[in-house]
Order: structure tokens, then sequence, then C-alpha cells
């Protein structure tokens, strides 16, 4: 990869997550039923789409990894890094949701299909990470979680359709992509795309530099012991690599 | 396939009738967890009767997760997981086997604990075939979740705090549907708990398919 992309992606979530920040503060207005509160669209449907993306992201890995014939370290690690990034944008999405819960329905969590489904597919990913940690051989690790993280995604479908399934407090999808103006005003649009597209470049920025920690983190496990004897040579005077 | 889930099955149900530990540590855990949710709520029969439903179906859960701990530690003691892979048994015939296992021992787990409710909690039981209809149907999900979570568990140092971890975010829709099956039962109303049983039905072939196809790539680690 050019070594200026990763870089770009970085400035780029910088310049669209100010441009968000600014759009959703001060041009914003607010709306008739919800007044200010209606400006947290510019920031929870995107982390919360966003960590669908990143578990469907693991997900896909996972099953490349599973896959004889297209089992590569590099789907593992993959996989790992985008449920890392993924469980920080579902645990936004329950932070946000909060805060925005507390003053429009007067509670800051509520037993609703939609919620619920979300806390548990947080739960989920987490306890995928949890077996992550856990040391052993590598492939029976990366084979381990790829079954885990199969097991988890079942949850995003749930999830997302929680609001058409069950009769829920927390209201039906704001986004229609063939109507864009059905529930929202061109400035809310706008605003909704800006958090999008802000929400995308620092997901894609956040995997990409986590790829790269696991990529080293491998490397350190592959080579470290190398490493570690040719420490203790050079102590005792010894050539390196001598004896290999 | 299910030639060889009949032999484990029954090599599975043979280690328990020969140890004990179902009749002997487990069931008696799940007295013990309808005894202190009596403790926990001030031995209210009114609040008790009316969540017996949902105390019951967290005494399984938890008495499942025992079961589903033995059933994998079953396998990881003296090297008996490499002497199943050398077997030649289908994978998937093994995961069946010991989803078999587990469910068994559940059923009869189910009975009792139904038995303690209605003498604990004075809770009297109506609609029996939504009420056993959803007993078999979670159960198979139950089973089939724990088995799955148990091989991806099995052999580490971990594993007793992991599987909780692990299983119980899984086990959370089973714990809701039967409880709302069951409660639609218990008042009456069986017609209201069809829905639910539907959603226990798809967990349980959607938990079982999966657990056949993995099967073969958790049996071949370690």
């Amino acid at each position: 990869m050019n070594k200026w992309v990763v870089p770009a992606v970085g400035v780029g979530a910088l310049a669209f997550s100010a441009a968000a920040i600014v759009d959703g503060l001060w041009i914003l207005g607010p709306t008739a039923e919800q007044g200010d509160y209606s400006k947290l669209l510019v920031v929870h449907p995107p982390v919360a789409t966003i960590a669908y993306v990143a578990f469907g992201v693991t997900a896909l890995a996972s099953l490349l990894y599973l896959i004889p014939r297209t089992r590569r370290r590099e789907w593992d690690q993959l996989a790992g890094a985008s449920a890392e990034v993924g469980v920080v944008f579902c645990a936004l999405t329950l932070v946000t949701g909060s805060i925005w819960g507390r003053p429009v329905w007067g509670v800051w969590w509520t037993w609703d299909a939609r919620l619920t489904a979300t806390a548990l597919l947080l739960v989920l990913f987490l306890g995928y990470l949890a077996l992550r940690r856990i040391p052993a051989q590598e492939v029976v690790r990366g084979r381990r979680c790829a079954v885990a993280a199969l097991i988890a995604i079942l949850d995003v479908p749930i999830d997302h359709f929680a609001t058409s399934w069950w009769q829920t407090l927390h209201q039906g999808s704001s986004i229609d992509l063939l109507q864009p103006d059905k529930h929202l005003d061109t400035s809310h649009n706008v605003a909704l795309l800006l958090g999008f597209i802000a929400m995308t470049l620092v997901y894609v920025w956040l995997v990409v530099k986590r790829y790269r920690v696991e990529q080293l983190e491998n490397r350190y496990e592959d080579e470290g012991l190398t490493l570690a004897l040719d420490a203790r040579r050079a102590e005792g005077g010894i050539p390196v690599g001598a004896g290999r | 396939m299910w030639r060889d889930a009949v032999l484990v099955a029954g090599k599975d149900l043979r280690i328990e009738a020969r140890s004990r530990v179902a009749t002997n540590q487990v069931l008696p855990f799940a007295f013990l967890v309808l005894v202190l949710f009596a403790f926990a709520l001030d031995t209210n029969r009114g609040v008790l009767t009316q969540a017996s439903a949902g105390l019951y179906w967290v005494a399984v859960l938890f008495s499942a997760l025992l079961a589903v701990q033995r059933s994998s530690a079953i396998e990881t003691a003296d090297g008996a997981t490499d002497q199943l892979r050398l077997s030649g048994l289908d994978p998937a015939g093994i995961f069946l086997g010991k989803v078999t296992a587990v469910a068994a021992q559940l059923l009869v787990l189910e009975v009792a604990l139904g038995a303690g409710i209605m003498i604990l909690y004075n809770t009297s039981i109506h609609g029996v075939i939504l009420v056993v209809a959803t007993c078999l149907f979670a159960t198979a999900g139950l089973a089939a979740a724990g088995t799955l979570y148990g091989s991806l568990a099995a052999g580490l140092k971990v594993r007793e705090t992991l599987l909780p971890l692990l299983l119980l975010p899984v086990a959370a829709p089973v714990l809701l549907a039967a409880t709302e099956a069951w409660q639609a039962a218990l008042a009456g109303h069986p017609s209201d708990g069809t829905q639910w049983l539907r959603l226990l039905g798809v967990f349980a072939t959607v938990y079982l398919t999966f657990g056949v196809l993995a099967a073969g790539s958790l049996l071949e680690e370690s």
C-alpha cells in the first residue's frame, strides 16, 4: 500500500469529523419534535452502522480463515483488528443512544428489543476478544475465534430488524436510501452523510493501524526467541547467529 | 453420522450414570438456585408464583452451564479428545452425540425443576403441550449452543470463566423466548406462546446446523 494512503485516510477522518461536529453543533437547526437532541443523529446512526460493518468484516474474514483453500494468517489478523474497533463503535452506539434516551424517553436504558440485542452484540464480541487473548497455537486460536465470530454475527440481523420484528420504543430507520427526504430534510441528510463519511474513515484508519499492530505482535512472537538468543549470545561474546 | 451420534451419546450418558455428577451435583445445585431465589425475593409467594417461569429458566440455564462444562471436561481429561479424533468417527456425529447427551440430562433436570417450582413456588402447570414443546426446543437450542461453545473453550485453562462469558449472551434469547412461552402457558393462554416457540425452533435449528458444519474444524484442532 502506498505510504501516503493511510496518513491521508487519517487526515480525512479528522477533517470530516471536524466538519460533522461543526455542522451538527452550530449549523444544523433543532427539530420541532426533539429540539437540539435530534443533533445526535449526526453521530448515533453512523457509529451503529459502522459497528455492524466492523463485525461483518470480522465474520467475512473469519469465514475465509475457516475455509482451508483461503486460509491465511492475514484474515485472522484482520478479523481481530476489525472486531476490536467494532466493539468500540458498538459501545459508542449504546452510550450515544443512552445520552439521547435520557431526555427524550426519560430513561438511560429500557429493555427494548433493539437495545437488548445491541447490548448482547457487545457482550458477544467482548467474549470473542477474550477468546483471542488466550494463548494458544496460532492455527488453533484462529480457528476457535473464527467459529466464535460466525456465531456472534448471527445477532447482527436480529439487532437490525428488531424494530420491524417487535414493537419497540426505539424508532424505525431514519434513513431511506431510495427516498432520502422521506424522514429527514436536506440539512439533516447532509449532516448524516458527513457523519457517515467521518466514521467510515475513522474505522478504516483504526483497523489499518490495529492490523499492523497485530502483524508486529505476531512477528514478535515468531522472532522473539531468536532475538532473545542472539542477545544472550552477544552478552557472552558469541557471534550472532552462531550454532543455528 | 447418526450411528456415531448414538455411540457418543451412549458413551457420555454411561459416564454420567457411573460418575453420578449430574444427580449428585448438578441437580442439587439447580434446587439450590430455586431456594436462593426464594430467599432473594423474601419468600413472597405472590412474586415467586408470578416470576416462576423466568426463575425456572434461569435455574435451567445455570445448570446447563455446569452440564456443558462437565461434557467438555470428559473429553479433555486423559487425552480423550485425541482418541476421539483418531477413532474415525464423523465429527458431526460426535457433536450431535454430545448434544443429545447434554439434552437428555437437561430434560431430566427440567422435569425435576418443574416439580420444584410447583412445590416451592406454588405454581400450577397449565397448557401442558406448550410447556413440553418449549422444554424440547429450548433444550435442543441450549444443548447445541452449549456444546458448540464447550468445544471452543475445551482444554483452555480459563475454561470455567470463559464459558459463561461466551455462552450466556448466546443463550439469552432462549431464556427470553422460553420464559415468554411458559408464561403464556401458565397463564392459560397457550396461543400467545406459539410465536416464542417458533423463535426457539429457529434458534435450535441454527445452532444445530452451525454445530454440525463447524464440528470438523473444532475437532481437528489443539
